[in-house]
């Protein structure tokens, strides 16, 4: 560990404020993503799979 | 030589099923490398002698800033392969790799704007590399609108590869922006040729975090990929068996 305490890796030496936001914001743009292209996901299969069910009981 | 397998990648079917057993592996790898290299950079990796702990950001700005222009690189390429092969798959790739390719450029803007608050104490300067990186934002931006406004699809291919060629003059700015002009970002921190000028303890997480996030972002693509391909080749009864068999 590069830091002596806890206190210490959450503050960064003043650096904390800058640091965190970045990580902060970067895994939630991460996640965003994600979830985005798994919903995408889901909805086009979900939609294409009621359409053939659909054709198929004409 | 044998092209047959060049004309196989352009088949959106063969493309499916191959690129199927990837998507997932490539993400949870690409997860964890991730989550390996930030946690060491953010605990373990010593201070810098300058910096002190704000180049801790370094683990997350290199990688997005890479990834962004790489994805540049392949939608311009694939932009050209569509312009003169007709390829079938690579506006399939456009379409699910601009997002993505946007949310990095984003990510290389904001994070890099955060770093330069304590490091040169300003977030933003119009300087060429600033100000490039920002263009390729928009390019992404760009892209992104003009496949949402097109409803017949294949002038949307046509006019979103022309314009990911385009835009791949935006490149090489990039790139030699920091050797061109005048700027306060620092020249590349790594390249291929030479031993990095830090420490071994410093760079190794970036490496990981570097590889992580090109095996997420390959994940996150061929599964934007495959719905893409499932939406557009709907018609086909292969679709049909894949949706109604085993779901995506």
């Amino acid at each position: 560990m590069a830091f002596d305490s806890l206190t210490d890796f959450f503050e960064m030496g003043r650096h904390g404020v800058y640091v965190w936001s970045v990580y902060g914001f970067s895994v939630v743009s991460l996640i965003f993503i994600t979830w985005s292209t798994l919903s995408r996901r889901r909805h086009v299969q979900k939609t294409l799979r009621k359409r053939f069910q659909r054709d198929e009981t004409i | 030589m044998n092209w047959a397998w060049f004309h196989k990648l352009g088949s959106p079917k063969w493309f499916f099923h191959c690129s199927r057993p990837w998507a997932l592996p490539l993400f949870i790898v690409g997860c964890v490398s991730l989550v390996v290299g930030l946690i060491w950079g953010l605990a373990f990796a010593p201070e810098d002698y300058q910096q002190g702990n704000s180049f801790r950001i370094i683990y997350i700005h290199v990688p997005v800033a890479m990834l962004a222009q790489s994805c540049y690189l392949a939608l311009g390429v694939s932009g050209l392969v569509y312009l003169v092969w007709q390829m079938k798959i690579a506006p399939t790739f456009i379409k699910a790799v601009a997002p993505i390719g946007a949310v990095m450029a984003l990510m290389a803007l904001v994070s890099g704007a955060i770093w330069g608050k304590p490091t040169w104490g300003t977030w933003w300067v119009w300087d060429a590399r600033l100000t490039s990186v920002l263009m390729l934002f928009l390019l992404y931006m760009g892209i992104i609108a003009l496949q949402n406004s097109l409803t017949d699809l294949l002038l949307a291919n046509k006019a979103v590869a022309v314009l990911s060629v385009v835009g791949l003059l935006n490149l090489p700015i990039i790139k030699y922006s920091v050797e061109w002009w005048n700027t306060l970002h620092q020249g590349a921190t790594f390249t291929l040729t030479e031993k990095p000028a830090m420490p071994v303890e410093m760079w190794l997480p970036l490496l990981f975090s570097t590889i992580g996030l090109y095996c997420l972002v390959a994940g996150l693509a061929l599964w934007r990929m495959q719905t893409e391909i499932l939406a557009r080749e709907h018609r086909s009864h292969w679709v049909k068996e894949e949706v109604m068999k085993h779901g995506l």
